[in-house]
């Protein structure tokens, strides 16, 4: 289920209608009319940049940063090939927006990676869609031979001197793609093992050449901003905040799905548009930015609003406004030790903390899950943790440390109780 | 040429169009899209087909068996004709998605992993699909996906497949 409340990506979408992707309905509610203006108009590629600084949007994959800087990294001149790449490697457990937005407003994405390439002389571009998706994969395609059919992709973009090539790339299985180095190297053909950075991909990307990286709903917000102005984009949001969001509701709710909704819109009301706790339950906590955010309890999320700066503080991360919502029955041992397997069996291999720090973050949680567990077991979590975040080549190692690490800091006592009396405290997963 | 052709004409064209996609100097991009289109024409990867592919790209079979291990949706044992991925990740399971997985495995008297005798059904646990708000959530041969499985969908999914 899609919500659109307010917002950019999906502003216009009919979800009740099975051709509202089509560029004919795009163009009907105002698409392809930002790319026309810059290309017609004769906006130049620093005015472009500048509107996007404006606007303050920030990366919309999960590190949240500002888009505009990024596309400024680019280094325009350098004469060589140069590419730019859409993440679409959607995998990050409870996160399932870009999936939507292929299926719903392909075409909102296609311009938003026509005027990146525009701004930043880019002339060839690929969009890198997560492997389970396949059907999106197709919808991507058909939405991609539209946009060259209309003139708007391909060579002489509207008969002027600017050509852009872009294609779909699929993947087929690997959350390490969605990390924007291993994704470079799947790009490339080989196993999806990150990069060390620096170099950076703006110096050294795909193929080594120069290359911007950003998200399906970062690229998909471009066409908005261009068209009403980067500063209309951040009064949508708030200062810092810019524009609006989508948040992937999924878990203990009434009506999961995705919410288009203004950055600083308070949790509570957030949760209302979800229909309220599923079962009128309690609610017990939430991650609110994907598996590798840290868990926050009821009483401070509801005292949050939905954007990067107030997560931060009461922190955890906004990351890529996947929020998963558990009530009073969820028990954190079991829900952990799921996520830590995840982390486990996601790791690629190649750097030894992650590799082998993630099985015993695994097999740890598991024993006290079980009724196994030690009385030293908590600090042993936090410890092996401690050897493994911060010391490997990309985030997943932190991504699989920031979950034990909430989940210790506010449901200890779960824990202790399960270590102690080997039973759960909640009843349900 | 290999001894016996195992990818068929269609499947070579198919790979021709993926190799379009990358600079002519960069045949090894196409890697992931070959053996997907391999793996559909065969079902699993050999060795033999894996080598194939590689022919095919004109890069080392190590480069592709690589790939081919590295990412969880190849298969390089048999499978049923139907395999059946279930997400049980966290945010799948606080909707039914470890129950749907449960079901499964007592519906097909098989676990996680393993093929029903006639050769019908492969099940695996699979990680995040990236759709968690239809769960739950199967993917049938990798490529399409049944939201919102209940047990009720589960039963007429199943019916439907030969």
């Amino acid at each position: 289920m899609t919500v659109y409340v307010k917002g950019v990506v999906f502003e216009g979408v009919d979800f009740d209608d099975p051709n509202s992707w089509k560029i004919d309905a795009y163009i009907k509610r105002g698409g392809y009319a930002a790319l026309k203006k810059i290309l017609q108009e004769g906006i130049t590629q620093d005015a472009i940049i500048a509107e996007m600084k404006a606007s303050a949007l920030r990366g919309r994959g999960g590190a949240g940063f500002p888009t505009g800087l990024k596309w400024s990294f680019m280094p325009r001149s350098f004469p060589g090939q140069k590419y730019l790449v859409c993440n679409t490697d959607e995998g990050e457990p409870g996160t399932f927006k870009d999936l939507d937005i292929i299926v719903n407003n392909p075409h909102a994405l296609i311009e938003g990676m026509i005027i990146g390439g525009f701004a930043m002389g880019i002339s060839v571009g690929y969009n890198y869609i997560h492997g389970e998706v396949f059907e999106a994969y197709q919808r991507f395609e058909a939405a991609l031979e539209e946009a060259r059919a209309a003139g708007f992709l391909g060579e002489r973009i509207l008969g002027t001197d600017f050509s852009f090539q872009l294609h779909g790339h699929h993947g087929y299985g690997a959350y390490i793609c969605g990390e924007e180095t291993a994704l470079l190297e799947s790009l490339e053909g080989k196993k999806g093992q990150p990069r060390f950075k620096p170099p950076f991909p703006a110096s050294f990307g795909l193929y080594g050449k120069p290359t911007t990286i950003n998200n399906t709903e970062t690229f998909a917000s471009v066409p908005y901003i261009i068209r009403e102005g980067g500063q209309k984009f951040l009064e949508l949001g708030k200062p810092n905040n810019g524009g609006t969001k989508l948040f992937s509701v999924s878990g203990h709710v009434n009506r999961p799905g995705n919410y288009e909704i203004p950055l600083g819109t308070p949790f509570s009301e957030l949760l209302e548009m979800c229909g309220g706790m599923r079962g009128g339950k309690k609610l017990k906590a939430v991650i609110p930015g994907g598996s590798s955010a840290p868990v926050l309890p009821a009483d401070i999320m509801m005292q949050c609003t939905m954007d990067y700066d107030s997560i931060a503080k009461a922190g955890s991360m906004l990351g890529s406004g996947a929020v998963i919502v558990m009530d009073e029955t969820t028990c954190m041992v079991k829900a952990l030790e799921r996520l830590s397997y995840f982390y486990f069996e996601e790791s690629c291999g190649q750097c030894t903390p992650c590799r082998e720090g993630t099985g015993w973050l695994y097999r740890v949680v598991h024993r006290i899950e079980h009724g196994q567990g030690r009385a030293e077991d908590l600090d042993l979590l936090l410890s092996v943790g401690a050897n493994i975040a911060g010391r490997t080549i990309c985030a997943l190692g932190d991504a699989a440390v920031m979950p034990v690490q909430g989940m210790l800091k506010h449901f200890r006592a779960e824990f202790e109780h399960h270590i102690e009396h080997k039973n759960c405290v909640a009843p349900g997963y | 040429m290999a001894a016996t052709r195992l990818l068929s004409d269609d499947a070579r064209k198919e790979i021709d169009r993926e190799l379009a996609k990358y600079p002519a100097e960069q045949r090894r991009s196409a890697t992931m899209s070959a053996l997907r289109i391999a793996q559909v024409e065969h079902r699993w990867l050999t060795n033999e087909l894996i080598e194939e592919v590689a022919e095919y790209i004109g890069i080392a079979p190590v480069a592709v068996y690589e790939v081919a291990t590295f990412y969880n949706m190849f298969d390089r044992e048999p499978v049923g004709r139907h395999k059946i991925t279930v997400c049980t990740n966290l945010p799948c399971a606080l909707s039914g998605g470890a129950d749907a997985g449960k079901y499964l495995q007592q519906k097909l008297g098989i676990g996680y992993g393993e093929t029903t005798a006639d050769g019908r059904f492969t099940l695996k646990e699979g990680e995040c699909m990236g759709a968690c708000g239809y769960a739950p959530v199967l993917l049938m041969n990798n490529h399409s996906m049944c939201k919102h499985m209940t047990p009720e969908a589960i039963d007429k999914k199943l019916a439907e497949l030969e």
